[in-house]
């Protein structure tokens, strides 16, 4: 089960979203955002404009690394959903 | 009496200001997790509020509070041009009941409608076929604070009637329930090049008054008034410190009594001569007064959007404006005093009033 942060601008849309959800898939970036999108309806449509791809201010790593909607995700993986630093 | 209540969207969140006697007046939030709103209107049918809002992180959505802004959920399922269509949504900004509809217009230009009181959204038009539409995604075409649906006009008696503006394409008018739409820019003024007579106008506020047949518009150049449901325009600028500015209300109970707020139209955009204040006509635009006992009279350069500026329905109307830097004024006397309701709140985008039982 991959190890997923999301930011805490998220949490609050959604009643009983931790900011560490629990996620039975590992295949892509984006399969994990769906199985999240299943538990919490909406919660895609707060990270993925059309496209798909990922928001502009909306960044993702896998294990370090700048990632996209189609990166894999390992079974180990850790996934940093992060809300980029911006505006004022 | 019963309760006044103003909904106030800004650049941190939606506020709440309210009162039972409009001379008293309590606020509260930030709600709507200090998204930045664009809009937040209370809709009389369900005694909802709804606020649109876009976030730079988190995109658009409609929020909505069931309960007077107590507890607050969001949607934006549907709300998209697609994957397969070069078309995005960049911004919600303006929302309107008609009928079983609540509407909300986007940028890039589209209008997305609910009929589930805002849980789903779908496309209802883009005002595709419009001349020069095909261009309106065009970002060389794109003027400043981008190209979008910015107003709404709805009819309380036909909901399939309405009019949207598109950002300084013009004014369109829907007798079918936005399957087909006919441009209503006819008579106004335009200071620049166009390639066709009937779009290229720059449609900043279009208000409906109680007689249906009498419109005013606040435009990028000068004040117009229609007497024939928007038909037609004739500007009735004359007697005002500008010919432009962005907010404007019409009397509740007199189709000759109009409101609005002339702002420098250069990079300023703020109040003529750093003095706070609201021209009344009461001869539908022949005469304009100047509403100024209790605003600020020096260094007051505030600013005021299109949706800024408000008025309720009781027996004498009270009449609302919110600024750029924060602060609501209030006017319980049809614009003859003003006091200061609310300040300090972040940039506001709108400010709407409903009367609650």
């Amino acid at each position: 089960m991959p190890d997923v942060r999301l930011p805490g601008t998220l949490t609050p849309l959604f009643p009983g979203l931790s900011r560490k959800p629990e996620v039975d898939d590992c295949s892509t970036v984006l399969g994990v955002i769906d199985r999240l999108d299943a538990q919490w309806p909406g919660l895609r449509d707060r990270l993925v404009a059309e496209g798909p791809a990922l928001r502009s201010h909306i960044h993702v790593y896998v294990d370090g690394e700048r990632a996209e909607l189609d990166s894999p995700v390992a079974e180990r993986s850790r996934l940093d959903v992060i809300a980029a630093i911006s505006g004022g | 009496m019963p309760k006044t209540l103003l909904t106030v969207a800004t650049r941190k969140g939606t506020f709440i200001v309210e009162s039972d006697d409009r001379r008293e007046w309590t606020m509260r939030g930030p709600y709507c997790e200090a998204w930045p709103i664009y809009h937040a209107i209370y809709d009389a049918t369900n005694g909802s509020i709804y606020a649109a809002a876009a976030s730079e992180w988190h995109g658009s959505t409609v929020w909505r509070s069931d309960d007077l802004g107590e507890t607050w959920d969001q949607s934006s399922e549907g709300l998209t041009y697609g994957d397969e269509d070069g078309r995005k949504i960049s911004k919600v900004s303006t929302l309107a009941r008609a009928g079983d509809r609540l509407l909300v217009g986007a940028e890039a230009p589209g209008i997305f409608e609910s009929k589930d009181d805002g849980k789903t959204w779908s496309l209802l038009s883009t005002l595709s076929g419009q001349h020069g539409s095909e261009a309106w995604d065009d970002p060389a075409n794109q003027p400043p604070g981008h190209l979008g649906i910015s107003g709404f006009v709805t009819d309380a008696h036909d909901s399939d009637n309405f009019f949207a503006i598109v950002q300084g394409i013009g004014a369109f008018e829907t007798e079918d329930g936005g399957s087909s739409w006919t441009p209503r820019n006819k008579g106004l003024r335009r200071d620049w090049p166009a390639d066709w007579e009937d779009v290229g106008f720059c449609v900043h506020k279009l208000v409906r008054s109680s007689d249906p047949q009498r419109m005013y518009q606040q435009n990028h150049v000068g004040m117009h008034r229609s007497d024939d449901a928007g038909q037609s325009w004739t500007e009735i600028t004359e007697g005002l410190p500008g010919d432009f500015g962005f907010a404007a209300a019409v009397h509740p109970h007199d189709r000759e009594t109009f409101y609005v707020i002339p702002v420098d139209g250069g990079h300023g955009r703020t109040m003529h001569d750093g003095k706070a204040t609201v021209w009344r006509t009461r001869d539908a635009g022949s005469s304009w007064q100047p509403m100024r006992n209790g605003l600020p009279q020096e260094n007051a350069h505030l600013g005021v959007l299109r949706q800024g500026m408000t008025i309720d329905e009781h027996d004498v109307p009270g009449v609302y404006f919110g600024t750029s830097t924060g602060q609501v004024f209030a006017s319980a006397d049809e614009g003859e005093t003003w006091t200061e309701i609310a300040g300090y709140l972040p940039s506001i985008s709108s400010v709407d009033v409903a009367i609650i039982d």
